[in-house]
C-alpha cells in the first residue's frame, strides 16, 4: 500500500495551504524591515546633519532648525521605569491575592475588573488625569513629597500638576492591567504540588509564595513586566495630556518633561520643513532602536532566568 | 422637427449630466478652519450637485506637502507657504482668504473678574518668563482698580504643531524685539517658560485646573466654552476685547497695507484700525495658477468665490470671523488669474449660481 499523497507533501492542498501559511508567516517580518528602510530613508537628512549630537544635545528649534533629542529620550526612558516601579509592586501583588489568597468567589470579578482596565481608551485615562489625578497630586501628594523629600534632587521645584510624576502614574495605571493578567496565568500555571511541598515542610503562606510560586513563575513573571514597559514607552495620547511637553531635563519627577511619542504625535502634523519632518522620522527611529534594545534584554532575562531555575531545580 | 429637437434636448441631457456629476475636488490641510470648511462642502454640495467637495483636516503642514506633491486639488493651511516652497512648485499656486480667526489670552485667577488688559510689551515679557508674578508692577498699571493676587504665573502654551501657536508668535515677534531674536514665529517654537497642553482643549483645561496659569486658546473655542478672556492693547492704543467684530476690523484695518495686488500671503497681527482685536489672522486656501483639467477648474473656482461670498454667512455662528467685504474685488482679481486647461476658469461672479 503506497502512502498517502499528504504525507509526502505532495497534496495540492497541502502545497497551496502551506504557501499560505508561509506568506502569512512572512509578512509581519517584512513589514518591519519595510518600516524600518523607511525610518532611516526619511530620517536620513537629520542624520547626515545632526549626526550623534541628536542623541545628546537638548535644543529642539524648529525655527532655527536646530534639533536634539536628549530631552525626549531622557523622558520616555524615565516616565516608562517610573510606572513600572509604581506598576510592578501593584500588579504581583494583585496577581499574588488573586491566585493565593482570594476568596474563590471574589477571584474572577477582581480578574476581570482588573482586565477591564486595560480597554479604556487612552484619552480616557488622560482627561481622568488632568481633571482629578492632577488635582488631587497637588494638592494632597506634592506637599508632603516636597516636604519630605524635596531635600534630594528628584522632588525639587515647583509643581504645576503637569509632570514626569503624573506622566509616570498614569502609565503605571495603563500598564498594570497587562501585567497583572499575564503574571496571574503565571501563577496559575504553577503546579500545585510547589505549593503543597513548600507548605508541608512549615513554610506559611507568605513563605510559600515568596520561596516556591514566584520563583517558579519568574521567566514569566519578568515577561510580563516586560509587556507593561513595552507598553509603557510606546504609550502616546494620555501621557502627552499629563507630561507638560517641555524639551527639558530635570532629574526632578515634579517636572515637566517629554517622550518621544508624544513628541511625534504633537509635532508631525505640522511639521512644515523636509529637516523638521526628517529629525521626527529620527525621533521614531530612536524609538524603535529603544524598544529593540529593551525587548532583547527581557528575551536575555527570560532566558537566563529559566536557564537558572532548570539548574536550581536540578540543585534541588 | 420638434420632435427631433425634444429627443435631442433629451439626448443631450441624458450625455450631459452624467457628465457633469463627474467633478470631484479634494483637498487637504489646516484643521483650524475644518467645521466651516466643511459647513461650506456640504451646503454647497446640496445646492451644486454637480460636485462632490472633500476636505480632509490633516494640518497646515500637511496640507501644504499634500498640495504641492499634487495629491490634493487645493490645500488649507493656517500659515502662508514661504517663499522657498512656492519657488519649489515654480510659483504654480495662489493663496486666498477664507475667513478669519484670532488667538485670545485666557487665564486662571481666582478671585478676578472681569476681563484683564494687557499691553503687548506685558504678553511678550510674560512669555518670555520675565515677568513671573500676577502682582507684577508692569501688570498693576495695566489694570487700574483691580486687585491682583500674589503668585507665580505659569504659562501654558501648545505642544502641537498649530496655526495658533504661529499666529501668536507671529505677533509677540512683531511687537517685542526680544521675542523675534530668542524665539521667532512657528508653528511650533521654542518656548523659554511653560507647560505644553495639546490643541486647544489641552491648553484650556490645563489653564482650568491651574491656579495663576495664563495660556492661549483660538478665539472661537474660547466663545464656544465661555472662557475667561483677556483684552490685548492695539496699535491705536485701545484695549480690545476679542470679538468676530474686532477680527473682522482687524483685516480690513490691515487693507492699507496690503493693498489691491496683494498676493494675501500677509500677516495680519498687530494692524492698523481703532477698534481692530491685534492677534488675528487670515486662514488661506491654496489653488493652483494652472490646472491641467478645464471644468475642475471652473468648479473649484466657482466653490471658493461662492464659499468668499454667499458661505461667510455661515462663518459667525460656528466661530469664525468673515472676511470684510472690501476685500471682494481683490480676491476676484486672484481668481480670474487661474486658468484651466489653458483657458481662464473665472465665469463672472454669479456663473451657474
Amino acid at each position: 500500500m503506497r502512502p498517502g499523497p499528504g504525507l509526502l507533501g505532495r497534496n495540492r492542498g497541502d502545497a497551496a495551504y502551506r504557501a499560505v501559511l508561509t506568506g502569512f508567516a512572512l509578512t509581519l517580518p517584512i513589514l518591519m524591515l519595510a518600516l524600518v528602510a523607511e525610518l532611516v530613508t526619511s530620517a536620513w537628512p537629520s542624520i547626515g546633519r545632526f549626526r550623534w549630537a541628536f542623541l545628546w544635545t537638548s535644543v529642539w528649534d524648529p525655527v532655527a532648525e536646530i534639533y536634539g533629542a536628549a530631552p525626549m529620550i531622557f523622558g520616555t526612558v524615565v516616565s516608562s521605569f517610573l510606572a513600572l516601579l509604581l506598576a510592578v509592586p501593584l500588579a504581583l501583588g494583585v496577581a499574588i491575592f488573586l491566585t493565593e489568597f482570594a476568596p474563590k468567589w471574589m477571584r474572577q470579578p477582581v480578574a476581570f475588573l482588573v482586565e477591564l482596565l486595560a480597554a479604556i481608551p487612552s484619552v480616557v485615562y488622560g482627561l481622568w488625569g488632568i481633571f482629578v489625578l492632577i488635582p488631587f497630586l497637588r494638592e494632597q501628594v506634592a506637599p508632603p513629597l516636597r516636604a519630605v523629600l524635596g531635600w534630594t534632587p528628584f522632588f525639587q521645584g515647583a509643581f504645576y500638576g503637569n509632570s514626569m510624576l503624573a506622566g509616570g502614574i498614569i502609565l503605571a495605571i495603563m500598564v498594570v492591567p497587562y501585567i497583572a493578567a499575564v503574571s496571574r496565568e503565571v501563577l496559575l500555571a504553577v503546579p500545585a504540588s510547589q505549593r503543597e511541598a513548600a507548605l508541608g515542610l512549615g513554610a506559611t503562606r507568605w513563605e510559600a509564595v515568596w520561596s516556591a510560586v514566584l520563583p517558579y513563575g519568574r521567566a514569566g513573571v519578568i515577561g510580563a513586566c516586560m509587556l507593561g514597559l513595552g507598553r509603557a514607552l510606546g504609550e502616546t495620547m494620555a501621557v502627552t495630556m499629563l507630561i507638560g511637553n517641555r524639551h527639558d531635563i530635570s532629574l526632578s519627577v515634579l517636572q515637566p518633561g517629554y517622550t518621544m511619542a508624544a513628541a511625534i504625535a504633537n509635532e508631525f502634523a505640522e511639521a512644515t520643513t523636509d529637516l523638521y519632518l526628517s529629525a521626527l522620522f529620527e525621533v521614531g527611529l530612536i524609538l524603535f532602536v529603544i524598544t529593540v534594545i529593551v525587548n532583547g534584554l527581557a528575551r536575555l532575562l527570560v532566558w537566563r532566568v529559566a536557564r537558572g531555575a532548570a539548574v536550581g531545580s536540578k540543585a534541588l | 422637427m420638434r420632435k427631433t429637437l425634444i429627443a435631442g434636448t433629451l439626448l443631450g441631457l441624458a450625455l450631459v449630466a452624467p457628465a457633469a456629476a463627474q467633478v470631484r475636488l479634494n483637498g487637504a490641510g489646516a484643521t483650524f478652519p475644518n467645521i466651516v470648511y466643511q459647513n461650506w462642502m456640504i451646503t454647497y454640495n446640496q445646492k451644486f450637485d454637480n460636485v462632490e467637495l472633500n476636505y480632509q483636516s490633516i494640518g497646515s503642514g500637511g496640507g501644504i506637502r499634500q498640495f504641492s506633491d499634487r495629491t490634493v486639488d487645493f490645500g488649507g493651511t493656517d500659515a502662508p507657504m514661504t517663499d522657498s516652497a512656492i519657488t519649489a512648485i515654480q510659483g504654480n499656486v495662489i493663496h486666498i482668504p477664507t475667513v478669519l480667526g484670532a488667538v485670545v489670552p485666557t487665564y486662571n485667577l481666582p478671585g478676578v473678574t472681569g476681563a484683564l488688559r494687557f499691553t503687548p510689551a506685558l504678553l511678550a515679557e510674560i512669555f518670555l518668563g520675565k515677568v513671573t508674578r500676577w502682582n507684577d508692577a508692569r501688570m498693576a498699571a495695566a489694570n487700574p482698580g483691580v486687585t491682583l493676587p500674589e503668585g507665580d504665573i505659569l504659562v501654558v502654551h501648545r505642544s502641537d504643531g498649530s496655526g495658533t501657536t504661529f499666529v501668536w508668535t507671529d505677533y509677540l515677534s512683531k511687537i517685542s524685539p526680544e521675542w523675534l531674536r530668542s524665539v521667532g514665529r512657528g508653528t511650533s517654537v521654542r518656548w523659554p517658560v511653560g507647560l505644553g497642553g495639546r490643541g486647544n482643549e489641552g491648553v484650556a483645561a490645563t489653564v482650568r485646573q491651574t491656579p495663576g496659569a495664563i495660556g492661549y486658546v483660538e478665539l472661537g473655542y474660547a466663545i464656544i466654552n465661555r472662557m475667561a478672556v483677556g483684552q490685548v492693547q492695539n496699535r491705536a492704543g485701545s484695549y480690545i476685547t476679542p470679538s468676530l467684530e474686532s477680527v473682522t476690523a482687524a483685516a480690513a484695518g490691515a487693507m492699507a497695507d496690503m493693498g489691491p495686488n496683494t498676493d494675501f500671503r500677509v500677516s495680519i497681527t498687530d494692524p492698523a484700525g481703532a477698534a481692530a482685536y491685534p492677534v488675528s489672522s487670515f486662514t488661506w486656501l491654496l489653488l493652483r495658477r494652472t490646472y491641467p483639467d478645464e471644468p475642475k477648474a471652473r468648479e473649484l473656482i466657482k466653490f471658493v468665490w461662492w464659499a468668499v461670498t454667499d458661505g461667510q454667512a455661515k462663518a459667525a455662528p460656528l466661530g469664525y470671523a468673515p472676511l470684510p467685504k472690501e476685500m471682494l474685488p481683490w480676491i476676484e482679481a486672484r481668481l480670474r488669474t487661474v486658468t484651466g486647461g489653458g483657458q481662464a476658469a473665472w465665469r463672472g461672479p454669479r456663473a451657474g449660481g
